[in-house]
């Protein structure tokens, strides 16, 4: 009963994934246990290293969310601005929309009826 | 158990009214009072609703009509149309049934410890109620009228939810905003309810619908009626009021005003397929639909990914997912008249876009509730001013990345199962919007991703050394639904073929629900 059928053939049965992902979870924690164990921790071993530049302090070294994927809204910025505009945060807008996208319907229906 | 079934419908509605009223005197008697009276009306509604379903599932529709000598009678002696209020409970009424419940039940544990210390919470939790029992008369009603009623109740209790932070000026305004958009929403659902009575003199659905002729009044009703629903739902492009409205509302409230946005969906499955079903072109409005759910899933995903505030970023993306739900139930619409499209994957296709609607309603409102969660330990919902946070808060990390993958469409969680029966039959349909949906699912990815890296990884802020994991209770809320998330992602084909494929079924064939009705009527 765990598997999704579509026109009649299973297409997803979680049971057998969840136990794939059991046993490569298992494979990969066991690898991983086979690493190097032998470096020190708080030496120079563990240090950043940054070109030589000074390391900023653990909290100034947090990228902050409006930083993630600035590329991606920097190469978008033509798209946000027209997708933002009609955003205005008015409630007249909101019912403006409302009574436009009525009357479009309206329109539709009894022209297409 | 025979006289509980029989009047389940009734007492699923009434109970949590009466309780409604009481608690503002319960709560006379002490917090402690008041929340055992709210847990066991709800969990005895909640064993009520699982009655219900067995029994429809097993019999079929179920009716109540309110005043008859027999509950089953719908018309009275002597007259050829009924005329009495009545319930009418089919599979996809109580699938509703089934989603809504849940979410309230979570909801109220979640709160309980949530609001300690904060006033006013006699009335919380008595318009907690009235929005249970506004959703709930919604998906069970049978007659125009009522729906109108119902939806005004959960309305107006949704706005006073919404504003309930009076302190904060954003909740006023959000709240404001929710009741604009119903009032204006509910008076054009009056004006169509109007002109449909004023033709055919009935208001049940199933007499309209026996007796609709399809004329140029009856699409201006169905006009304002999708217009109004649409709105409800938040729709793109009338989704604007979402997340004024979403953001601001109490966590434990914030998912039940989500669950009524979907009470509106369903209500625009049931005018659209049941009373109009059948003789419109389908195939017209069921584009309508598909255009609508790929704007709102393109339109919601593109503006979350930019969000700071972490409860607006979420409140995009049910936006966005609400877009899956009409992808898949209109790619149904647009083929129900053709039966060889609609066996090969119409029918499939609406399973999809209708269990989506559990699954969705399920890793959000839990996705809320950890977002709230942070607010409630940090005191802001910006994503810039956090870090670290997996550090002190585990379970709220563990919450958040469940829900995460689970919006995102990744295995095995239950937004997969959900999103690949849509992949798949909408492919067949037409490939495009089955690759949008992908892509929607892979920006919703990023955005998630992103809030998880600023607000729980990274270093400690300095600010919240001493922030703790949230009570016990808000932990057991979010932790009902991340298990709902985890069965129904491992156990997906019974949950469709339990209680999806009858609610399908339900809005495919229109003619058990009209003849429940009507089946005595010339």
């Amino acid at each position: 009963m765990s598997a999704l059928s579509y026109e009649a053939y299973a297409v997803w049965v979680p049971i057998v994934w969840v136990a794939a992902l059991v046993v490569i979870g298992v494979i990969v924690l066991a690898w991983r246990n086979r690493g190097q164990k032998s470096y020190k921790k708080g030496t120079a071993q563990t240090d950043i290293f940054l070109s030589g530049i000074k390391v900023p302090p653990e909290e100034q070294r947090h990228v902050k969310a409006e930083n993630v994927y600035w590329g991606f809204f920097e190469a978008l910025k033509g798209f946000y601005s027209v997708l933002m505009r009609p955003h205005t945060g008015v409630v007249n807008d909101y019912i403006l929309w409302f009574v436009a996208l009525v009357a479009v319907a309206i329109l539709i229906l009894v022209l297409g009826a | 158990m025979d006289y509980l079934v029989t009047h389940s419908p009734a007492l699923i509605v009434a109970l949590p009214l009466l309780a409604a009223f009481a608690i503002p005197l319960i709560s006379r008697l002490g917090p402690r009072v008041r929340a055992v009276l709210c847990l066991a009306v709800l969990g005895l509604v909640a064993a009520l609703v699982a009655i219900l379903a067995v029994d429809v599932h097993a019999v079929g529709i179920r009716l109540y009509t309110f005043g008859a000598t027999a509950p089953e009678m719908a018309l009275p002696g002597g007259y050829m149309v009924p005329v009495r209020i009545m319930f009418e409970v089919d599979g996809m009424s109580i699938f509703m049934g089934i989603v809504i419940t849940t979410v309230a039940v979570a909801s109220l544990i979640y709160s309980l410890q949530f609001l300690n210390g904060q006033t006013g919470q006699a009335r919380f939790y008595s318009l907690m109620m009235l929005l249970y029992v506004g959703m709930m008369g919604l998906a069970f009603t049978g007659d125009m009228f009522n729906m109108f009623v119902f939806l005004e109740i959960a309305s107006i209790a949704g706005t006073g939810l919404a504003a309930y932070r009076t302190n904060m000026a954003d909740a006023v305004e959000g709240g404001f905003k929710y009741i604009v958009i119903s009032a204006v929403s509910a008076l054009m659902v009056l004006l169509a309810i109007g002109i449909l009575y004023a033709q055919y003199n009935v208001l049940s659905i199933a007499a309209l619908a026996h007796y609709m002729q399809y004329t140029t009044l009856d699409m201006m009703a169905l006009g304002l009626l999708a217009g109004a629903f649409v709105m409800k739902l938040a729709g793109v492009p009338l989704h604007m009021w979402a997340p004024d409205t979403y953001t601001v509302a109490p966590a434990g409230t914030t998912p039940m005003i989500l669950a009524a946005s979907y009470t509106s969906m369903y209500a625009l499955y049931r005018i659209t397929f049941t009373l109009y079903g059948g003789h419109i072109d389908t195939a017209a409005i069921g584009w309508i639909v598909i255009i609508v759910g790929v704007l709102s899933m393109f339109v919601g995903v593109m503006m979350a990914v930019h969000q700071t505030d972490i409860k607006r970023m979420m409140a995009y993306h049910a936006i966005s997912q609400g877009g899956y739900m009409l992808l898949g139930v209109g790619v149904g619409l647009a083929v129900i008249a053709d039966p060889v499209a609609l066996a090969n994957y119409g029918r499939d296709a609406m399973n999809g876009g209708i269990f989506h609607i559990i699954n969705h309603v399920f890793y959000k409102a839990m996705l809320f509730m950890t977002a709230e969660a942070i607010f409630f330990r940090v005191g802001t919902r910006d994503t810039n001013k956090m870090g670290g946070l997996a550090r002190n808060m585990k379970w709220t990390a563990i919450f958040y990345a469940i829900g995460a993958l689970a919006i995102s469409g990744i295995p095995p969680f239950n937004g997969f199962a959900s999103k690949l029966l849509i992949y798949q039959t909408v492919l067949s349909f037409n490939p495009v919007l089955s690759v949008i949906a992908m892509f929607v699912s892979l920006v919703t990815l990023a955005s998630f991703a992103k809030v998880f890296y600023s607000a729980f990884t990274g270093p400690e802020m300095p600010g919240y050394k001493e922030v703790r994991e949230v009570p016990k209770s808000m932990l057991i809320g979010m932790g009902i639904l991340a298990a709902c998330i985890i069965l129904f992602g491992i156990f997906p084909g019974l949950i469709v073929d339990t209680i999806v494929a009858p609610a399908t079924e339900a809005l495919i064939n229109q003619a058990p629900y009209i003849n429940a009705v009507m089946g005595a009527a010339p």
